[in-house]
């Protein structure tokens, strides 16, 4: 008996402008999931949404300006996209139950139990706090020329010189300056230590120095084909991401430098970022692709296969960020062809949402203590913006800049932002709010629930 | 019938939202029961709803079952839940084979502003043991699970839910070309939940 029939008109619309969000996982499924009958597929359709576009949605067009709060045109945007699970969040409890045959003992997560904070809403100050001169900065989007290490010192290259800036008195110092055939330099990035940083340069090279002894110690050669514009450490390991698409983990300590090699890029490498748990290696590339490189897949000779492929966005992908408060939750952001920002659960691989910034977006920051992101983009504003998540409200727009905003950095205390832009400034911004006392998670529960077991 | 004693028909925000996620609680054991998901030895009567229900002893699915009701009912407080998924998937390939689906709707008058509504509970009673006679029965038309299947549990809420941490993004798994059943649903006058169970067709349907 034939089981397929008829979509109903207003569930097949669904289930197409599904497709952006679906991709991914219906690869794996060998038909598109279909309609039936005279019951469409309720277990995909959203009738409270599909009720408010048939009903509310011509009132909220005739009445734009009507009680209209950023919040509020957020939403009636996203309706509009007329994707569909987009005001549903789909959650799966982490801790899986166990498999039947085995006895497996789940340890669970000793849970920070956060109870939803009601706090007011802070004063974001639209300006910058502070503006420095950034002369001779080099405005290519592809390269990494901002760093602010743990010892609150913040490192910018300008042309073919690295400047160190401490925060904590302002002083300002010249670490080194490259010669004319080697530069200009290309990234900078702080060891989590704060007192060594590594420098990349347009001839393949990427320099190890000491701050504090203002000491060479070590040059990386051999590895690349061209210039170095991405850098990351995890640990002893320098990760270094090249116009040659090619990542090269490095184990700085040892002479043999070279511990693995990731192919996957054909294009110019210019986001590189590793989890905060050191498991996961994100990248992005000029080729449009994210991927997402795991440890665990490690092997020693031959180059090790991604854990992930993403091609979802439409141009070069350089904005990556980890969340802090979500395992495996990854946000990118896509140049002036694609303008989204996007979520990601590098476990499964699954697309969790895209949101059209309109603008190119050059860089992403997560709030260390809210559920915020901060994005800085480029034409036409070139303004940072402050998204609440996961509603993806914008909660500021912080302009400034005369030119797109290519590098942004976080202060290791997590309040302050630095930015710089090819208008040879280099901004402060107090988006991440005043430093007060870190919320610390309750983890005074043993089980997460305990306490919730109400008898009715 | 006996005459009604008021206060017993009176349910509150809190209550509904008890009555629904030990609802699920029970529904998820039958349906692990009934499916074989877990071997029978692991399972032990109780009386509940009027019925003999059996309730898993396996102390690692016992967790997480209760932590997820009690997740489920904070969310139901709130009105943030939308619907509840339990999936049933393949161990080896982690296909999906059935998708247990419970929608809630939630009365919002009574979130926003803490009234509270009246319906007997053996009302209620009645129509959670229509539902769960229905799992029971559902047997004798679901097709055959021949390979070993681990269980899922997904939720549906709002956008602006705050997740605790051991909640984790997930995506729909949804069932390509499934078939479906749409069983009994009850109703505490607070919350409203539909049963409806998709199953991947079986290929002598075709």
């Amino acid at each position: 008996m034939e089981t397929g029939s008829v979509n109903s008109s207003a569930s097949s619309n669904k289930t197409r402008s599904q497709s952006p969000l679906q991709e991914q996982l219906l690869q794996r499924r060998s038909s598109r999931e279909n309609l039936d009958r005279f019951i469409p597929n309720r277990s995909a359709m959203d009738f409270d949404y599909a009720r408010y576009m048939l009903t509310e949605a011509r009132k909220g067009k005739e009445n734009p300006a009507a009680n209209s709060s950023p919040s509020r045109d957020a939403y009636r945007k996203q309706l509009a996209e007329a994707l569909n699970m987009n005001r549903t969040r789909i959650l799966a409890f982490k801790n899986k139950p166990p498999t039947p045959t085995e006895s497996i003992l789940n340890e669970f997560a000793s849970a920070a139990n956060q109870a939803k904070p009601s706090k007011p809403r802070r004063h974001i100050p639209q300006t910058s706090e502070r503006t420095l001169d950034a002369p001779d900065i080099v405005d290519d989007y592809y390269l990494n020329l901002l760093d602010w290490g743990s010892s609150n010192v913040l490192s910018i290259a300008l042309g073919n010189t690295v400047y160190m800036w401490d925060a904590s008195n302002g002083a300002t110092s010249e670490l080194v300056t490259i010669d004319e055939e080697n530069g200009p330099v290309t990234s900078v990035k702080w060891a989590p230590d704060g007192r060594h940083i590594a420098v990349g340069l347009n001839n393949s090279e990427v320099q190890l120095w000491d701050s504090t002894a203002n000491k060479l110690l070590r040059t990386l050669k051999g590895g690349h084909g061209s210039r170095v514009g991405a850098l990351d450490w995890n640990n002893h390991i320098l990760t270094t991401g090249g116009m040659d698409g090619q990542i090269i983990n490095n184990d700085v300590r040892v002479r043999a430098h070279i511990v693995e090699t990731y192919r996957g890029h054909h294009q110019e490498v210019c986001g590189l970022k590793w989890s905060a748990s050191g498991q996961q290696l994100a990248s992005g590339g000029n080729d449009n692709l994210l991927h997402i490189w795991d440890r665990s897949i490690a092997s020693s000779n031959s180059p090790t296969q991604w854990l992930h492929r993403l091609e979802e966005h439409t141009a070069a992908v350089k904005a990556l960020a980890w969340c802090p408060f979500q395992g495996n939750l990854l946000a990118s952001g896509g140049g002036g062809g694609d303008r989204c920002i996007k979520f990601w659960n590098t476990h499964t691989g699954a697309c969790l949402n895209s949101v059209d910034t309109g603008s190119q977006v050059c860089a992403l920051l997560w709030n260390k203590n809210e559920r915020e992101l901060l994005s800085s983009h480029g034409f036409t504003q070139n303004q940072l913006t402050l998204w609440k998540y996961p509603s993806m409200v914008k909660m500021a727009e912080l302009t400034g800049h005369t030119s797109r905003v290519l590098f942004m950095v976080q202060s290791p205390d997590g309040c302050t932002v630095a930015s710089a832009a090819g208008d040879e400034t280099l901004r402060f911004w107090n988006v991440f709010g005043t430093p007060e006392v870190a919320k610390p998670a309750p983890k005074t529960n043993s089980e997460p629930f305990a306490h919730l077991n109400r008898i009715r | 019938m006996a005459s009604r004693t008021a206060t017993k028909d009176i349910i509150t925000l809190r209550g509904s939202a008890a009555i629904v996620s030990e609802f699920f609680g029970y529904a998820a054991n039958s349906i692990l029961y009934n499916r074989g998901i877990y071997p029978e030895e692991s399972f032990a009567k109780v009386k509940k709803y009027g019925l003999p229900m059996l309730l898993t002893q396996d102390e690692g699915v016992k967790s997480f079952i209760s932590k997820l009701t009690a997740q489920l009912s904070e969310w139901l407080e709130t009105g943030k839940l939308q619907r509840v998924v339990l999936v049933i998937m393949s161990k080896a390939t982690g296909e999906v084979f059935e998708r247990w689906n419970f929608s809630i709707e939630t009365d919002s008058e009574v979130v926003d502003k803490g009234v509270s509504r009246e319906k007997s509970d053996k009302e209620i009673m009645r129509e959670i043991q229509a539902i769960m006679r229905q799992i029971a029965s559902s047997i004798t038309y679901l097709p055959c699970l021949d390979e070993p299947c681990v269980f899922d549990v997904l939720a549906y809420t709002d956008k602006d839910v705050a997740a605790p941490f051991t909640w984790i993004e997930s995506d729909p798994k949804l069932i390509s070309n499934p078939q479906m059943v749409k069983l009994h649903s009850f109703d505490t006058k607070i919350h409203k939940v539909d049963t409806l169970v998709s199953y991947k067709n079986d290929e002598w349907d075709e």
